[in-house]
């Protein structure tokens, strides 16, 4: 049941509308080049996989995406494993500064990545961690820890402060109350918040890309080498995007059922 | 509820503090400390002072043109962003069903474009635009429109426009139809024994109880589209001509192309000051406008 009317024809063509320009793409990926520029062709008359078979088979392609995959890893468990005291303070005790340092933590948020692309440059570049998937990790952690205690923090609040002083009660220490009794209370909410450091450094290219020249280069960087002497390889630039598409996919489907409550930031 | 205060909760958060600290405010200085010097080749350096500050602020240079246009075309891209992706958002998460096996069938289709990488969100409308392979391009010269992003402003812009209700209108209907998921059932019982119209329900039921997550979503909309980088970049390449070069692209330009790094670190700051404060006031206006009772038990 919807709750407007029409709600069921407005709803379809939301969802056409989303999945056009993807089926566009899918479509595109399994035309030969010639097919493509010859005219528009609703579903490829010749399918062909060639365009995938090359990505997989040329390790330049291929390590644009464990690259990807890499840091977008790091990234995940250095924020969520340093987000989670920090929302832990956050949620059950007040402290010196603690609203300005937590609305300082969202300002980061707000701060654009082109401003950041130079300075990230020098600095990654004086520390030895430029070109490693290290530097894209930590540089994402700019946005993705704030976002990552916002989360937690609305996903612990939610849990009774009692279960904390019964648990230290009965002799817990800190880090095995947390680890064996919080943590899986919250489990829910370390997974939205996992899912969105994914997403959001999945996504990022400005500083990815500013950030690795060769070794850790990201697929989506890689992706820009489609236009040669010869012309646009536009087979290959739609099947390297589908690819990009993946990981996503795979992410949505296991978090779906969280996916409503995970953009809620938890407390709704 | 009371929490007890204790300074040693800093402890908790010295790690991730110490990271953002790492991440955020080293980056931050070094703009400054351009902000107020001038380069030349050679990675020489000069004192320059506020100068960049006032002629990024003062319209009849050339850096200072650049920077109110661009702030210009940011100001009213987001302005239409906001007026199209809010409104049906919101409609779009009114017309979701409640329960049932195509409740998760909408969500992961509307997820979709979030997690695609956002050079390749570019790519594809840049694809899907072209009158020559790309569906929407024929389709519009096809109906007779002489419809070309490369070389028509106009088009550019609506190519940019469209392409962003497309990726981003999910996010607004997601975190609405998350607040409507907390409302009880027994709100729309009661309402129907009062005999209370669709809109009625929606102002005094389902739109105090969106209030805070649409909060968020004007939040992070607004900032993510005045922030917009990569899509249109890779769409139109800030062009035909400068029509949609924001200012993000202008200060890559000027950083990276120019190597003009005090005038780019000086419209930097600017920029980012900007996003700031048009939060602040999003903040205020939004949370301000909430003191007042609602009509249908709107505490939350």
């Amino acid at each position: 049941m919807t709750l407007i009317p029409g709600g069921r024809m407005i709803l379809a063509w939301f969802l056409a509308f989303l999945l056009l320009p993807i089926y566009w793409l899918v479509n595109m990926s399994l035309k030969t080049n010639t097919e493509i520029v010859s005219g528009l062709t609703i579903w490829p008359h010749s399918p062909t996989l060639a365009n995938y078979i090359k990505i997989f088979t040329d390790s330049s392609w291929y390590s644009g995406y464990i690259n990807s995959l890499s840091y977008v890893l790091i990234n995940t468990v250095i924020s969520i494993s340093l987000a989670l005291p920090a929302a832990y303070a956050f949620s059950r005790y007040r402290f010196l500064g603690d609203k300005h340092l937590f609305f300082w933590l969202l300002t980061n948020r707000m701060a654009p990545p082109a401003v950041f692309a130079l300075p990230f440059f020098n600095l990654y570049s004086a520390i030895g961690l430029f070109d490693t998937p290290w530097a894209v990790a930590l540089a994402h952690c700019l946005f993705n820890i704030p976002l990552a205690i916002w989360i937690l923090e609305g996903f612990m609040s939610g849990v009774p402060r009692e279960i904390d002083e019964t648990a230290f009660l009965d002799g817990y220490s800190f880090p095995r109350f947390f680890l064996r009794i919080f943590l899986p209370l919250i489990a829910s909410g370390v997974g939205v918040a996992a899912f969105f450091c994914f997403m959001f450094s999945w996504v990022e290219l400005l500083l990815a890309r500013t950030l690795t020249t060769v070794n850790a280069k990201p697929i989506a960087a890689t992706m820009t080498r489609t236009v040669s002497a010869a012309g646009m390889d536009w087979g290959l630039l739609a099947a390297a995007g589908v690819l990009t598409l993946i990981p996503g996919a795979l992410v949505i489907w296991f978090v779906r059922n969280y996916i409503a409550r995970g953009f809620a930031l938890g407390r709704v | 509820m009371d929490k007890p205060s204790d300074n040693k909760a800093w402890l908790l958060v010295l790690p991730a503090f110490l990271l953002v600290v790492f991440t955020a405010i080293i980056p931050m200085m070094t703009v400054v400390n351009y902000s107020v010097q001038d380069t030349f080749g050679n990675n020489q350096f000069f004192w320059n002072g506020v100068g960049w500050y006032k002629e990024l602020l003062d319209p009849s240079t050339e850096l200072g043109g650049r920077f109110y246009t661009s702030l210009g075309r940011n100001l009213i891209f987001s302005a239409i962003i906001l007026a199209i992706e809010i409104p049906l958002g919101i409609v779009v998460a009114l017309s979701m069903p409640r329960e049932g096996w195509s409740v998760a069938a909408c969500l992961v289709i509307m997820a979709l474009p979030l997690l695609i990488p956002w050079n390749v969100v570019g790519t594809i409308w840049q694809i899907f635009g072209r009158s020559d392979i790309g569906l929407l391009g024929a389709a519009l010269n096809g109906v007779g429109l002489n419809y070309n992003y490369v070389a028509n402003p106009l088009d550019a812009w609506a190519t940019i426009i469209v392409m962003d209700v497309w990726h981003w209108t999910s996010l607004v209907a997601l975190l609405c139809y998350a607040g409507l998921k907390s409302i009880p059932e027994a709100y729309y019982q009661a309402a129907r024994i009062d005999g209370a119209s669709r809109w009625a329900v929606f102002r005094a039921i389902q739109l105090p109880k969106m209030h805070r997550v649409l909060l968020i979503a004007v939040l992070l909309r607004f900032m993510d589209s005045f922030m917009i980088y990569t899509e249109p970049f890779v769409v139109t390449g800030g062009g035909p001509g400068n029509s949609t070069t924001f200012l993000s692209i202008e200060v890559v330009k000027i950083a990276l192309g120019q190597f003009d790094l005090g005038k780019a670190a000086a419209l930097s700051l600017v920029y980012n000051l900007v996003i700031l404060i048009v939060c602040w006031v999003f903040y205020t206006v939004m949370t301000g406008s909430r003191s007042r009772p609602h009509v249908l038990g709107g505490s939350s």
